[in-house]
């Protein structure tokens, strides 16, 4: 069992939670991740590495709330337990090296990318971070981004924050405006990701995404995370999570990911419901 | 005298178009007064033929003979002393092509039950035996396994009665490893795993689960955790495809995934939190036992069509004859002779169907069997909304990765002595991990050999 040593609410949708797993704490980096489970007979999830503690022998997770896993794991509280909690798994983001880079994130996966825009910035890497959100309600760590970044582009979909438009928009703007990138790092939903890379496609920008698919073991032995990538197929979870995006078909990445939708929504009702009853 | 009817005692079990619809176990096992009577039929040979078949030597005339006077702990006590999973064993080996096979009755007439025998035995001691397990003499000694399945717990269980201190790293939530997460739970109850995994707990091994060897930590630094020796049994794991297009469809499965989604994450049953597609025609490509399990699992799931497609005739299957039985009779059609060259899929990429050739038996490849030749033309699809491909697993790369001064052959298994040893010293590995994909009893058995193998190391050392 593993407790839980902080919870703290990000915004309505979006919770972020430090668990006391030294062994995973001591191993862990930014761009890998780690499977958890709630509780006994529960599912295995995947949740991205979003800071550790190797003094303290924590890892923070930080999670979106969509399924029934995720709810239930939103319900658990500071001091109570989760069954399962394994990891580092999945190969570290490539950060060696490089001196400028953009970091996009999207959502809830800007909480992937905050850990590698802070290790490229405590390399010395010139940071350009790019944020987008649906709205300001929606908004996650711009404090943290704003301090290991040399740059911060805070996008919304609705102006109530930042800028209004996407990240793309802003990327665009700052490539266009001389910028020159050693690399893109583009973490978020699938279909910003896959925007991202067709845009540095087109000004040959070297471009990362980390990929979050369904998976079960993340140890190699299902295949059910397969991507094809450059033509080949790879499995996400001991090849990536970090791929060329480039190379990436996404639209497959899409179509698998919608796999279990129904049961996905239905378990989720289930869940939301027991909570409305207790 | 003994009891010289030509035929083995039938075991029952549930029937055909009962069992094709629920999750509990097929073979129901023998009675006191059946296993009386077979123990019978055993001729308590002197040379005993049987033993040289078992991979992991179990004192077989030995046992039955406890069995025939009704001493069942007894018959417990001699098989405990080669076998740290009788329970296991009385049911997925292959006792066709081991003990039963050198069986001297065996030559007219059917063999001795001593599977059936010994899952007798192991079921009526976990069912009456509550006798506290006898406590090894700690030898201050400590060694250290990688995976919980049946190499592994079999080379923990005889190093803790050594009187090793010993504990075992399992990358799952549960320990058990093929045991829990591909044999299905009709064929082996997760509840005889659990009991026989308890039994070694109390023999003082400890079970870490959740910890990855070459993620979590490395072999090097459980050296450094004073572990003064190490056995590997982390299996073959790492599911192989077909390269045909359209295997990354949604429908598309690795017999690994879709068997751990429904044996290891329950998505058999109704409230499981982890889903499995229940789809109305399945087509499982592969011949071995693990095409026969998740083929059987499909039609359980309610799977209305179940076929078994496989590139060779029936007689080169690899699967066990009685697992190739119970499926023919639970409806499962077999497509022999047919390759699968496409699978095809609708605009949502959901499977829609799988184009398979026919093939035909030409001549004998390295093998030894005959290798299948495509019929020119003869194209066909299969209407299947699911593929389940059982086409064969090789070892997990992560730990051959991450240790140096660790050899391993081109199909990734680590290379071994006959005692287990790798090309590192205090190093030893054994099971799928050394082989490439095998049975659970050779697995058992290289564990077995490890172990002694590794006392005497280690007490050299000391």
């Amino acid at each position: 069992m593993y407790k839980i040593v902080r919870k703290k609410v990000l915004n309505p949708t979006i919770t972020l939670m430090e668990i006391d797993a030294p062994m995973v704490a001591k191993k862990a980096e930014p761009g890998q991740f780690i499977i958890l489970r709630v509780d006994e007979d529960g599912e295995r999830i995947p949740l991205t590495v979003a800071d550790f503690d190797r003094d303290k022998g924590t890892v923070t997770i930080i999670f979106q709330i969509v399924g029934a896993t995720t709810e239930k794991l939103n319900h658990k509280n500071e001091g109570e337990y989760i069954q399962d909690f394994v990891g580092p798994l999945g190969v570290a983001s490539h950060t060696e090296g490089l001196k400028k880079v953009a970091v996009v994130g999207g959502g809830v996966g800007c909480a992937i990318a905050y850990p590698i825009a802070k290790k490229l910035h405590s390399l010395g890497c010139e940071v350009h971070s790019i944020v987008g959100f649906r709205n300001k309600d929606l908004v996650i760590l711009e404090d943290e981004f704003g301090k290991v970044s040399d740059k911060l582009c805070m996008m919304t979909d609705d102006g109530s924050h930042g800028t209004k438009g996407l990240v793309t928009d802003a990327l665009k703007q700052l490539i266009e405006s001389g910028e020159k990138y050693d690399e893109v790092i583009a973490i978020g939903p699938l279909i910003m990701m896959k925007f991202v890379c067709a845009l540095t496609k087109q000004y040959d920008v070297k471009t990362v995404v980390s990929m979050n698919p369904i998976m079960i073991d993340g140890t190699g032995m299902c295949g059910g995370c397969r991507l094809t990538v450059g033509g080949e197929t790879k499995f996400a979870c001991v090849d990536g999570p970090d791929f060329d995006g480039h190379l990436v078909d996404f639209d497959e990445a899409m179509e698998r990911s919608s796999m279990y939708k129904p049961f996905e929504r239905s378990k989720h009702e289930a869940v939301c419901n027991l909570y409305k009853n207790a | 005298m003994p009891n010289m009817s030509l035929k083995k005692n039938e075991m029952p079990a549930q029937e055909p178009n009962v069992r094709n619809k629920n999750f509990k176990e097929v073979a129901l096992g023998y009675s006191e007064e059946t296993a009386l009577d077979e123990a019978a039929r055993c001729l308590n040979c002197k040379n005993k033929p049987c033993v040289s078949g078992c991979p992991v030597n179990i004192d077989i005339p030995s046992f039955i003979h406890k069995v025939a006077e009704s001493d069942f702990e007894g018959a417990y006590d001699v098989i405990s002393q080669s076998s740290s999973l009788p329970a296991v064993c009385g049911r997925v080996c292959p006792q066709e092509s081991q003990c039963e096979g050198k069986c001297v009755r065996g030559i007219k007439g059917d063999p001795v039950g001593i599977g059936r025998l010994e899952r007798f035995v192991a079921d009526r001691h976990n069912q009456h035996d509550d006798r506290p397990a006898a406590k090894p003499v700690p030898n201050g000694h400590k060694a250290a396994v990688i995976g919980a399945g049946p190499a592994g717990l079999t080379c923990a269980g005889d190093l803790a009665k050594m009187g090793y201190e010993v504990t075992v790293y399992e990358a799952l939530h549960l320990a058990g490893g093929v045991l829990v997460y591909g044999i299905p739970e009709f064929r082996l109850p997760k509840a005889i795993v659990r009991k026989e995994i308890d039994g070694l707990k109390e023999l003082g091994v400890t079970i870490n689960t959740n910890t990855v060897i070459g993620k979590t930590i490395t072999v090097d630094e459980l050296f450094e955790q004073g572990y003064e020796a190490i056995f590997i049994g982390s299996g073959a794991g790492l599911p192989r495809f077909m390269g045909i297009p359209g295997e990354n469809l949604k429908g598309v499965y690795s017999a690994n995934e879709f068997l751990t989604r429904v044996n290891l994450m329950k998505a058999y049953n109704d409230d499981a939190d982890t889903p499995v597609q229940h789809a109305k025609s399945v087509a499982v490509v592969g011949g071995g036992n693990v095409a026969m399990d998740a083929a059987r699992c499909a039609k359980r799931l309610g799977a209305e069509n179940v076929y078994i497609v496989y590139r060779r005739g029936e007689a080169e299957m690899p699967a066990r004859n009685e697992e190739i039985e119970h499926a023919k009779e639970e409806g499962i059609i077999f497509k022999t002779l047919n390759n699968p060259v496409e699978i095809l899929g609708d605009e949502h990429k959901f499977v829609t169907g799988m184009k398979c050739i026919e093939m035909e038996l030409g001549e004998p490849d390295e093998s030894g069997r005959r290798s299948p030749v495509e019929k020119k033309g003869s194209e066909f699809v299969l209407d299947v909304d699911c593929v389940i491909m059982s086409i064969g697993t090789s070892p997990n790369p992560l730990i051959r990765n991450t240790t140096k001064g660790l050899e391993t052959n081109r199909k990734g298994c680590f290379v071994a002595d006959e005692n287990g040893l790798t090309s590192r010293e205090g190093v030893y590995a054994g099971g799928d991990a050394v082989t490439g994909a095998a049975t659970v009893i050779l697995a058992m058995g290289a564990g077995k050999t490890a172990a002694k193998a590794m006392d005497e190391y280690m007490k050299s050392k000391s």
